[in-house]
Protein backbone atom coordinates (compact mmCIF):
# COMPACT_ATOMS: atom_id res chain seq x y z
CA UNK A 1 0.00 0.00 0.00
CA UNK A 2 2.33 3.02 -1.06
CA UNK A 3 -0.42 5.56 0.00
CA UNK A 4 -0.50 4.73 2.88
CA UNK A 5 1.17 7.11 4.96
CA UNK A 6 3.83 5.88 7.39
CA UNK A 7 3.02 7.25 10.48
CA UNK A 8 -0.57 8.83 11.30
CA UNK A 9 -1.59 10.26 14.66
CA UNK A 10 -5.20 10.80 14.88
CA UNK A 11 -7.14 13.02 17.73
CA UNK A 12 -4.22 12.70 20.62
CA UNK A 13 -4.38 13.61 23.99
CA UNK A 14 -2.15 13.62 26.86
CA UNK A 15 -3.23 15.22 30.11
CA UNK A 16 -0.63 15.60 33.02
CA UNK A 17 -2.37 16.20 36.58
CA UNK A 18 -5.69 16.50 35.11
CA UNK A 19 -4.90 18.78 32.48
CA UNK A 20 -4.61 18.21 28.53
CA UNK A 21 -1.03 19.25 27.66
CA UNK A 22 -1.44 20.20 24.12
CA UNK A 23 -4.53 21.02 21.45
CA UNK A 24 -5.55 17.87 19.73
CA UNK A 25 -2.99 16.25 17.88
CA UNK A 26 -3.82 15.23 13.87
CA UNK A 27 -0.71 14.35 12.09
CA UNK A 28 0.36 12.32 9.16
CA UNK A 29 4.22 12.03 8.03
CA UNK A 30 4.47 10.07 4.82
CA UNK A 31 7.47 8.10 3.01
CA UNK A 32 10.30 11.17 2.05
CA UNK A 33 8.68 13.65 4.50
CA UNK A 34 10.43 15.87 6.91
CA UNK A 35 8.11 17.53 9.40
CA UNK A 36 9.17 20.01 12.04
CA UNK A 37 7.00 20.55 15.20
CA UNK A 38 7.17 24.16 16.18
CA UNK A 39 5.65 25.64 19.14
CA UNK A 40 6.87 28.03 21.89
CA UNK A 41 8.64 26.89 24.71
CA UNK A 42 6.25 24.42 26.98
CA UNK A 43 3.76 23.91 24.25
CA UNK A 44 4.75 19.99 24.47
CA UNK A 45 6.91 18.76 21.88
CA UNK A 46 8.86 16.49 23.48
CA UNK A 47 5.89 14.82 25.32
CA UNK A 48 4.53 14.53 21.96
CA UNK A 49 7.74 13.03 21.03
CA UNK A 50 8.07 10.71 24.11
CA UNK A 51 4.12 10.30 23.17
CA UNK A 52 5.35 8.78 19.47
CA UNK A 53 7.95 6.70 20.77
CA UNK A 54 6.19 5.10 23.98
CA UNK A 55 7.75 6.35 25.73
CA UNK A 56 4.27 7.82 27.01
CA UNK A 57 1.03 6.34 27.07
CA UNK A 58 -1.47 9.04 25.21
CA UNK A 59 -4.52 9.78 27.39
CA UNK A 60 -6.56 9.41 24.19
CA UNK A 61 -6.08 9.18 20.22
CA UNK A 62 -4.51 6.79 18.08
CA UNK A 63 -1.00 6.16 16.55
CA UNK A 64 -0.70 4.16 13.25
CA UNK A 65 2.41 2.67 11.67
CA UNK A 66 2.16 2.14 8.23
CA UNK A 67 -2.11 1.99 8.77
CA UNK A 68 -1.71 -0.57 11.74
CA UNK A 69 -2.30 0.78 15.05
CA UNK A 70 1.17 1.24 17.09
CA UNK A 71 -0.07 -1.40 19.69
CA UNK A 72 -0.77 -3.81 17.23
CA UNK A 73 2.91 -3.83 15.66
CA UNK A 74 5.07 -2.46 18.58
CA UNK A 75 7.85 -4.47 17.84
CA UNK A 76 7.77 -4.02 14.26
CA UNK A 77 7.58 -0.20 15.38
CA UNK A 78 9.88 0.22 17.65
CA UNK A 79 12.54 -1.73 15.51
CA UNK A 80 11.59 0.70 12.43
CA UNK A 81 12.14 4.03 14.61
CA UNK A 82 15.17 5.64 16.05
CA UNK A 83 14.70 8.44 18.90
CA UNK A 84 17.14 11.53 19.90
CA UNK A 85 16.26 12.96 23.10
CA UNK A 86 17.21 15.76 24.80
CA UNK A 87 19.83 13.52 26.98
CA UNK A 88 22.22 11.99 24.89
CA UNK A 89 22.36 8.67 26.15
CA UNK A 90 26.10 8.82 26.44
CA UNK A 91 28.10 6.96 29.07
CA UNK A 92 30.56 9.23 30.49
CA UNK A 93 32.99 6.53 31.43
CA UNK A 94 33.29 4.87 28.25
CA UNK A 95 35.01 5.30 25.63
CA UNK A 96 33.01 7.02 22.12
CA UNK A 97 33.09 3.20 20.35
CA UNK A 98 32.31 1.40 23.09
CA UNK A 99 29.12 3.52 23.54
CA UNK A 100 28.53 3.37 20.02
CA UNK A 101 28.72 -0.22 19.88
CA UNK A 102 25.71 -1.36 22.53
CA UNK A 103 23.74 2.08 21.39
CA UNK A 104 23.60 0.47 18.08
CA UNK A 105 23.87 -2.92 18.74
CA UNK A 106 21.65 -4.26 15.37
CA UNK A 107 23.25 -1.95 13.71
CA UNK A 108 24.91 -1.71 9.43
CA UNK A 109 28.07 0.10 8.83
CA UNK A 110 31.44 0.47 10.97
CA UNK A 111 32.12 2.57 13.95
CA UNK A 112 35.19 3.77 12.96
CA UNK A 113 33.24 5.42 9.26
CA UNK A 114 30.68 6.47 11.66
CA UNK A 115 32.44 8.33 14.20
CA UNK A 116 35.23 9.79 11.40
CA UNK A 117 31.98 11.06 9.54
CA UNK A 118 30.95 12.81 13.01
CA UNK A 119 33.87 14.83 12.96
CA UNK A 120 35.28 12.18 15.83
CA UNK A 121 38.04 10.02 14.07
CA UNK A 122 40.67 9.30 16.37
CA UNK A 123 38.44 10.43 19.38
CA UNK A 124 37.02 6.36 19.70
CA UNK A 125 39.45 5.28 22.16
CA UNK A 126 39.09 8.51 24.90
CA UNK A 127 36.42 8.37 27.69
CA UNK A 128 33.56 10.42 26.94
CA UNK A 129 34.30 12.83 30.11
CA UNK A 130 37.04 13.88 28.15
CA UNK A 131 34.83 15.11 25.58
CA UNK A 132 32.72 18.50 25.29
CA UNK A 133 28.75 18.68 25.47
CA UNK A 134 29.20 19.13 21.34
CA UNK A 135 30.88 16.12 20.61
CA UNK A 136 28.27 13.82 22.99
CA UNK A 137 26.15 15.25 20.88
CA UNK A 138 28.05 14.25 17.91
CA UNK A 139 28.43 10.67 19.42
CA UNK A 140 24.72 10.50 19.67
CA UNK A 141 24.35 11.73 15.98
CA UNK A 142 27.04 8.81 14.87
CA UNK A 143 24.00 6.31 15.38
CA UNK A 144 22.01 7.90 12.54
CA UNK A 145 24.64 6.77 10.21
CA UNK A 146 24.52 3.25 11.73
CA UNK A 147 20.65 2.63 11.69
CA UNK A 148 18.17 1.04 9.29
CA UNK A 149 15.58 2.50 10.98
CA UNK A 150 13.02 4.26 8.77
CA UNK A 151 11.24 6.66 10.67
CA UNK A 152 13.66 8.93 12.97
CA UNK A 153 12.42 11.29 15.60
CA UNK A 154 14.79 14.04 16.62
CA UNK A 155 14.04 16.31 19.70
CA UNK A 156 16.26 19.69 19.21
CA UNK A 157 19.27 17.96 17.67
CA UNK A 158 20.79 21.02 17.29
CA UNK A 159 22.02 21.76 20.40
CA UNK A 160 24.82 22.21 21.10
CA UNK A 161 26.73 21.36 17.84
CA UNK A 162 28.62 24.03 15.90
CA UNK A 163 28.02 25.27 12.05
CA UNK A 164 30.00 21.79 10.21
CA UNK A 165 27.89 19.63 12.54
CA UNK A 166 24.41 21.50 11.28
CA UNK A 167 24.99 20.86 8.03
CA UNK A 168 26.64 17.33 8.25
CA UNK A 169 23.15 16.47 10.08
CA UNK A 170 20.92 18.61 7.51
CA UNK A 171 22.88 16.47 4.70
CA UNK A 172 22.58 13.18 6.93
CA UNK A 173 18.58 14.23 6.71
CA UNK A 174 17.93 14.55 3.29
CA UNK A 175 19.66 11.56 2.55
CA UNK A 176 17.71 9.55 4.70
CA UNK A 177 14.45 11.18 3.12
CA UNK A 178 15.70 10.54 -0.32
CA UNK A 179 15.98 7.15 0.73
CA UNK A 180 12.67 6.80 1.29
CA UNK A 181 12.57 7.21 5.09
CA UNK A 182 10.77 9.96 7.16
CA UNK A 183 12.09 12.98 9.86
CA UNK A 184 10.05 14.38 12.58
CA UNK A 185 12.18 17.01 14.26
CA UNK A 186 11.44 19.79 16.87
CA UNK A 187 13.91 23.00 16.54
CA UNK A 188 13.70 26.15 16.48
CA UNK A 189 16.02 26.88 13.77
CA UNK A 190 14.99 27.21 10.60
CA UNK A 191 16.49 24.23 8.24
CA UNK A 192 18.46 24.43 4.89
CA UNK A 193 16.73 21.78 3.33
CA UNK A 194 14.07 22.23 1.03
CA UNK A 195 10.22 20.64 1.56
CA UNK A 196 10.43 20.69 5.33
CA UNK A 197 6.60 20.45 6.38
CA UNK A 198 6.08 22.91 9.25
CA UNK A 199 3.23 21.81 12.16
CA UNK A 200 2.76 23.77 14.49
CA UNK A 201 1.37 22.62 18.06
CA UNK A 202 0.33 25.02 20.81
CA UNK A 203 -0.17 24.54 24.60
CA UNK A 204 -3.54 23.49 25.47
CA UNK A 205 -6.30 25.90 27.27
CA UNK A 206 -5.95 24.50 30.13
CA UNK A 207 -1.97 25.17 30.33
CA UNK A 208 -2.54 28.53 29.41
CA UNK A 209 -5.75 29.76 31.87
CA UNK A 210 -3.56 29.84 34.69
CA UNK B 1 16.26 -11.59 23.73
CA UNK B 2 18.79 -13.47 25.90
CA UNK B 3 21.71 -10.48 23.69
CA UNK B 4 19.32 -7.80 25.80
CA UNK B 5 20.96 -9.93 28.72
CA UNK B 6 24.19 -10.50 27.98
CA UNK B 7 24.38 -6.90 26.42
CA UNK B 8 23.48 -5.06 29.48
CA UNK B 9 25.43 -7.57 31.33
CA UNK B 10 28.78 -6.67 30.14
CA UNK B 11 28.10 -2.64 29.55
CA UNK B 12 27.71 -2.86 33.15
CA UNK B 13 30.02 -5.16 34.38
CA UNK B 14 32.74 -2.58 32.13
CA UNK B 15 30.86 0.34 33.77
CA UNK B 16 31.67 -0.95 37.38
CA UNK B 17 35.14 -1.57 36.52
CA UNK B 18 35.83 1.82 35.01
CA UNK B 19 34.55 3.17 38.61
CA UNK B 20 35.93 0.64 40.31
CA UNK B 21 36.45 3.31 43.80
CA UNK B 22 32.52 3.43 43.75
CA UNK B 23 31.67 -0.33 42.90
CA UNK B 24 34.46 -1.17 45.59
CA UNK B 25 32.83 0.83 48.36
CA UNK B 26 29.79 -1.57 49.65
CA UNK B 27 32.83 -4.22 50.23
CA UNK B 28 34.86 -1.69 51.88
CA UNK B 29 31.70 -0.95 54.19
CA UNK B 30 31.20 -4.42 54.93
CA UNK B 31 34.73 -4.79 56.06
CA UNK B 32 35.49 -1.98 57.74
CA UNK B 33 32.35 -2.02 59.73
CA UNK B 34 32.60 -5.68 60.40
CA UNK B 35 35.95 -4.88 61.82
CA UNK B 36 34.78 -2.14 64.36
CA UNK B 37 32.30 -5.20 66.34
CA UNK B 38 34.95 -7.06 67.86
CA UNK B 39 36.28 -3.43 68.96
CA UNK B 40 32.72 -2.19 70.02
CA UNK B 41 31.47 -5.00 71.90
CA UNK B 42 33.89 -7.19 73.34
CA UNK B 43 36.83 -9.23 71.45
CA UNK B 44 36.31 -12.41 73.54
CA UNK B 45 35.86 -15.09 71.11
CA UNK B 46 33.07 -16.87 72.54
CA UNK B 47 30.59 -14.35 72.77
CA UNK B 48 31.57 -13.19 69.47
CA UNK B 49 30.57 -16.24 67.89
CA UNK B 50 26.97 -16.31 68.96
CA UNK B 51 26.57 -12.96 67.01
CA UNK B 52 29.22 -13.72 64.40
CA UNK B 53 26.27 -15.06 61.92
CA UNK B 54 23.76 -12.17 62.35
CA UNK B 55 26.47 -9.38 62.52
CA UNK B 56 27.50 -11.17 58.71
CA UNK B 57 24.38 -11.07 57.64
CA UNK B 58 23.65 -7.66 58.84
CA UNK B 59 26.17 -5.69 57.19
CA UNK B 60 25.38 -7.61 54.25
CA UNK B 61 21.90 -6.40 53.52
CA UNK B 62 23.21 -3.05 54.51
CA UNK B 63 25.95 -2.91 52.23
CA UNK B 64 23.69 -4.30 49.51
CA UNK B 65 21.22 -2.04 49.99
CA UNK B 66 23.87 0.99 49.94
CA UNK B 67 24.89 0.46 46.06
CA UNK B 68 21.08 -0.42 45.51
CA UNK B 69 20.26 2.92 44.94
CA UNK B 70 22.62 3.43 42.19
CA UNK B 71 21.22 0.38 39.96
CA UNK B 72 19.40 2.42 37.65
CA UNK B 73 20.37 6.23 38.62
CA UNK B 74 22.83 6.60 36.15
CA UNK B 75 21.00 5.45 33.07
CA UNK B 76 18.24 7.39 34.38
CA UNK B 77 20.39 10.85 34.17
CA UNK B 78 22.19 10.53 31.02
CA UNK B 79 19.06 9.01 28.79
CA UNK B 80 20.02 5.27 28.52
CA UNK B 81 16.79 4.20 30.48
CA UNK B 82 15.06 5.84 27.88
CA UNK B 83 16.09 4.44 25.17
CA UNK B 84 15.93 1.09 26.81
CA UNK B 85 12.48 1.61 27.31
CA UNK B 86 11.92 2.07 23.88
CA UNK B 87 13.68 -0.58 22.60
CA UNK B 88 11.76 -3.57 20.96
CA UNK B 89 12.96 -5.88 23.33
CA UNK B 90 11.57 -7.36 26.62
CA UNK B 91 12.49 -4.57 29.12
CA UNK B 92 12.82 -7.98 32.10
CA UNK B 93 16.30 -8.92 30.16
CA UNK B 94 18.25 -6.18 30.11
CA UNK B 95 16.67 -5.50 33.68
CA UNK B 96 18.11 -8.65 34.70
CA UNK B 97 20.88 -8.55 33.18
CA UNK B 98 22.04 -5.15 35.23
CA UNK B 99 20.88 -7.05 38.08
CA UNK B 100 23.51 -9.99 37.72
CA UNK B 101 26.08 -7.00 37.00
CA UNK B 102 25.01 -5.23 39.90
CA UNK B 103 25.24 -8.62 42.25
CA UNK B 104 28.77 -9.31 40.60
CA UNK B 105 29.84 -6.81 41.68
CA UNK B 106 28.85 -6.07 45.46
CA UNK B 107 27.16 -10.00 46.44
CA UNK B 108 29.53 -11.92 44.87
CA UNK B 109 32.51 -10.02 46.28
CA UNK B 110 30.97 -9.97 49.43
CA UNK B 111 30.65 -13.37 49.29
CA UNK B 112 34.48 -14.23 49.03
CA UNK B 113 35.44 -11.61 51.70
CA UNK B 114 33.00 -12.90 54.30
CA UNK B 115 35.80 -15.95 55.45
CA UNK B 116 38.05 -12.99 56.71
CA UNK B 117 35.30 -11.60 58.25
CA UNK B 118 34.30 -14.89 59.71
CA UNK B 119 38.11 -15.33 60.99
CA UNK B 120 37.33 -11.66 62.43
CA UNK B 121 34.42 -12.65 64.49
CA UNK B 122 35.45 -15.73 65.86
CA UNK B 123 33.28 -18.13 63.81
CA UNK B 124 33.20 -21.66 64.34
CA UNK B 125 34.30 -23.68 61.87
CA UNK B 126 30.95 -25.18 60.99
CA UNK B 127 29.54 -21.72 60.18
CA UNK B 128 32.08 -20.74 56.53
CA UNK B 129 30.82 -23.40 54.21
CA UNK B 130 26.52 -21.97 54.92
CA UNK B 131 27.93 -18.62 55.54
CA UNK B 132 29.21 -18.45 52.07
CA UNK B 133 26.72 -20.69 50.29
CA UNK B 134 23.79 -18.73 51.93
CA UNK B 135 25.43 -15.59 51.77
CA UNK B 136 25.72 -15.91 47.47
CA UNK B 137 22.39 -17.50 47.00
CA UNK B 138 20.59 -14.73 49.57
CA UNK B 139 23.03 -11.52 48.22
CA UNK B 140 21.38 -12.10 45.24
CA UNK B 141 17.89 -12.56 46.45
CA UNK B 142 18.55 -8.95 47.93
CA UNK B 143 19.51 -7.49 44.35
CA UNK B 144 16.79 -8.41 42.29
CA UNK B 145 14.26 -7.59 45.19
CA UNK B 146 16.53 -4.15 45.17
CA UNK B 147 15.94 -3.69 41.84
CA UNK B 148 11.99 -3.27 42.25
CA UNK B 149 12.79 -0.79 44.88
CA UNK B 150 15.69 1.44 42.97
CA UNK B 151 13.15 1.28 39.78
CA UNK B 152 10.34 2.78 41.47
CA UNK B 153 12.18 5.33 43.01
CA UNK B 154 14.54 6.06 40.15
CA UNK B 155 13.04 9.17 39.31
CA UNK B 156 13.14 10.80 42.65
CA UNK B 157 16.12 13.19 43.51
CA UNK B 158 16.56 11.83 46.92
CA UNK B 159 15.06 8.46 46.45
CA UNK B 160 17.16 6.74 49.05
CA UNK B 161 15.32 6.83 52.29
CA UNK B 162 12.21 5.95 50.40
CA UNK B 163 13.98 2.57 48.41
CA UNK B 164 15.34 2.02 51.86
CA UNK B 165 11.57 1.57 53.03
CA UNK B 166 10.57 -0.30 50.10
CA UNK B 167 12.65 -2.88 49.99
CA UNK B 168 13.69 -3.31 53.64
CA UNK B 169 10.53 -5.63 54.38
CA UNK B 170 10.83 -7.84 51.54
CA UNK B 171 14.66 -8.28 53.13
CA UNK B 172 13.70 -9.39 56.14
CA UNK B 173 12.32 -13.26 54.77
CA UNK B 174 16.21 -13.14 53.40
CA UNK B 175 17.76 -12.34 56.47
CA UNK B 176 15.68 -14.79 58.69
CA UNK B 177 16.57 -17.67 56.51
CA UNK B 178 20.40 -16.42 55.87
CA UNK B 179 21.14 -15.99 58.98
CA UNK B 180 19.15 -19.08 60.48
CA UNK B 181 21.02 -21.14 57.72
CA UNK B 182 24.37 -20.69 59.35
CA UNK B 183 23.18 -20.75 63.04
CA UNK B 184 21.83 -24.13 62.30
CA UNK B 185 25.50 -25.58 61.14
CA UNK B 186 26.96 -23.98 64.00
CA UNK B 187 23.81 -25.61 66.26
CA UNK B 188 25.18 -28.80 64.69
CA UNK B 189 21.43 -29.34 62.66
CA UNK B 190 21.00 -29.99 59.21
CA UNK B 191 20.89 -26.47 57.37
CA UNK B 192 20.16 -27.53 54.09
CA UNK B 193 16.40 -26.79 54.80
CA UNK B 194 16.72 -23.35 55.33
CA UNK B 195 19.37 -22.61 52.34
CA UNK B 196 16.48 -24.72 50.17
CA UNK B 197 14.25 -22.04 51.35
CA UNK B 198 16.26 -19.13 50.38
CA UNK B 199 17.23 -21.01 47.08
CA UNK B 200 13.18 -20.90 46.60
CA UNK B 201 13.04 -17.23 47.64
CA UNK B 202 15.73 -17.03 44.64
CA UNK B 203 13.91 -18.92 42.01
CA UNK B 204 11.04 -16.88 42.58
CA UNK B 205 12.66 -13.79 42.63
CA UNK B 206 14.38 -14.48 39.09
CA UNK B 207 11.38 -15.19 37.76
CA UNK B 208 9.18 -12.01 39.12
CA UNK B 209 11.47 -9.32 39.97
CA UNK B 210 13.08 -8.23 36.90
CA UNK B 211 9.16 -8.12 35.46
CA UNK B 212 8.14 -6.09 38.22
CA UNK B 213 11.22 -3.64 37.80
CA UNK B 214 10.55 -3.45 34.09
CA UNK B 215 6.64 -2.81 35.10
CA UNK B 216 8.00 -0.32 37.79
CA UNK B 217 10.22 2.17 35.17
CA UNK B 218 7.65 2.13 32.93
CA UNK B 219 5.34 3.45 35.32
CA UNK B 220 8.09 5.88 36.73
CA UNK B 221 8.91 7.53 33.08
CA UNK B 222 5.44 8.27 33.04
CA UNK B 223 6.36 12.07 33.82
Amino acid sequence: MPNTPLLSVERLQFERDDCNVFEQIDLTVGRGEIVQIEGPNGAGKTTLMRLLTTALQPTSGNISYAGQSIDLCRYEYLSDILYLGHQPGVKMTLTAEENLRWMAADSIGSIQDALAAVGLAGYGDVPCYNLSAGQHRRVALARLLMTDARLWYLDEPFTAIDKQGVSFLENCMSDHVKAGGAILLSTHQDLAIDGVRKYGISPHADQRGQ
Amino acid sequence: MASGFSAYLRRDLLLAYRRRGEAASPLIFFVMVSTLIPLGITPESARLAEIAPGIIWVMALLATLLSTDSLFASDYQDGSLEQLLISPQLLAMPVLGKVTAHWMVTGLPLTLASPLLGLMLALPAAGYVPMMASLAIGTACLSLVGSVGAALTVSLRKGGLLLSLLVMPLYMPVIIFGSATVQSAIDGFAWSGPLAILGAMLAAAIALCPLAAAGALRLTSIN
